[in-house]
């Protein structure tokens, strides 16, 4: 039997399915068994050529047999991938063919790899270094209001990293050529800085604005008063109204962090703590108690009315 | 090993002249026994196959096929390369292997600065 199926139905590769319909119904009525019942050999070349057009006609089938995975009696044939052998031994006399072959140009090429032995011989790579990656604790007060930091490195190097004003919590910066050193010439890696923000004592950081609680004396909330609050830059004069309670909160404008795109400062936001004295005061007491007489009134009515 | 004949009918995607011709020009480097017939091994013929698919099937130029052979096979002599590396690194101590393990880490843990 032919192992060519376009042979058999007398058609090219490139036939189309009608062309094999075609050839296969002319070749049908030539040889149709009931039409030539003496002649067993055409009996023979009808088979053939049906099971040719029994392929062929089928486009899934045909398409195998062209990438060649089912022969011409549309046996499954045994596939032969090439990664399966490329890395047998036997797969080196076609490694050869460009450069590493060989044994010993395989020592060479490892020993390029592991610096060598100073034998001077072998192949080099020039490499560039590797990266490496670092985390730096970085104050509070040194990340808003950035900072020139001196560190020193594994290796011993010191070298200056300047932190830019604004910076955040596990920001990342970049150190060109602060890496690994190249090999061969090749050039350093970069080192990768994170930053890790400590807390501040009582300032507080959302985005570029400093948020903090400011203890103010009973006769400040009550009479009003100017008093200094702690800023990133240092203590600034703050007017309290007259009337203040915990919880109000005063905006100190611009003094935030600097934004690192838009250059432009958010703001500070104080919000009031009302604080009687530490120590007991029998003055105090006498006077609230002589107050609250014919003052009465419930801080809490609003928790009762929604609860 | 099998003869040319047997590939052609065993690939069924090549023809005997194609075959004897990426013979002659060195695709395929099967073993030359008696009367100087070309012996295929099951390696040569999944090059074989291999070749049929980047010429047939990915229309693959015969002038550009050498430059792609030659860039598939060092590939593979790389990956063999490597598999002889792994193979010596495993048989290295447990902090050798570690410490080689943690410089792979990429990017590599440096540490914590300090001023």
């Amino acid at each position: 039997m032919s192992d060519d199926l376009y042979a058999t139905l007398g058609v090219g590769r490139d036939a189309s399915q009608d062309d094999i319909k075609r050839a296969y119904r002319k070749l049908a009525k030539e040889m149709h068994p009931d039409l030539n019942p003496d002649k067993p050999e055409v009996g023979e070349r009808f088979k053939q050529v049906t099971a040719a057009y029994d392929i062929l006609s089928d486009p899934e089938r045909r398409g195998r047999y062209d990438r060649g995975e089912i022969d011409a009696s549309g046996q499954e044939r045994p596939q032969y991938q090439y990664r399966d052998f490329a890395e047998d031994p036997e797969a080196g006399r076609y490694y050869t063919r460009e450069g590493f072959g060989d044994e010993e140009q395989l020592h060479d090429f490892f020993e390029g790899l592991f610096g060598g032995r100073g034998t001077g011989r072998g192949f080099r790579v020039r490499g560039r270094g590797a990266d490496v990656s670092y985390t730096l604790p970085v104050e509070f007060l040194e990340a808003a209001k950035g900072a020139k930091k001196r560190v020193t490195m594994p290796d011993g190097r010191t070298i200056d990293i300047t932190i830019p004003p604004g910076v955040h919590d596990r920001q990342t910066l970049r150190l060109k050529g602060q890496g690994m050193p190249g090999f061969e010439g090749g050039q350093a890696g970069d080192a990768y800085v994170e930053l890790q923000v400590q807390p501040h004592a009582f300032f507080e950081r959302k985005d570029q604005n400093i948020h903090m609680d400011l203890p103010v004396s009973v006769p400040e909330a009550v009479l009003g008063g100017r008093i200094e609050v702690p800023t990133i830059d240092g203590p600034v004069t703050m007017t309290v109204p007259k009337g203040s309670n915990t919880g109000t909160t005063l905006r100190l404008r611009g003094r935030g962090v600097r934004d690192q795109k838009s250059g432009q400062r958010g703001d500070q936001y104080v919000r009031l703590q009302v604080a009687l004295p530490k120590a007991q005061d029998a003055e105090l007491e006498e006077f609230v108690r002589r107050w609250a007489g014919d003052h009465a009134y419930d801080p809490r009515a609003d928790l009762r009315r929604s609860a | 090993m099998k003869t040319l004949t047997e590939v052609v009918r065993l690939v069924g995607r090549v023809d005997q002249v194609e075959l004897t011709h990426w013979v002659e020009v060195g695709w395929v480097t099967p073993e030359r026994r008696e009367r100087d017939e070309p012996a295929f091994s099951d390696l040569d013929i999944a090059r074989v196959c291999l070749i049929c698919d980047l010429r047939h099937d990915m229309a693959v130029e015969e002038e550009t096929m050498p430059l792609v052979l030659s860039l598939l096979d060092q590939i593979y002599a790389l990956r063999r390369q490597m598999k002889v590396l792994t193979g010596a690194l495993r048989q290295q101590p447990d902090d050798v292997r570690n410490a080689i393990l943690e410089l792979l880490d990429q990017p590599r843990r440096g540490g914590t600065l300090g001023e």
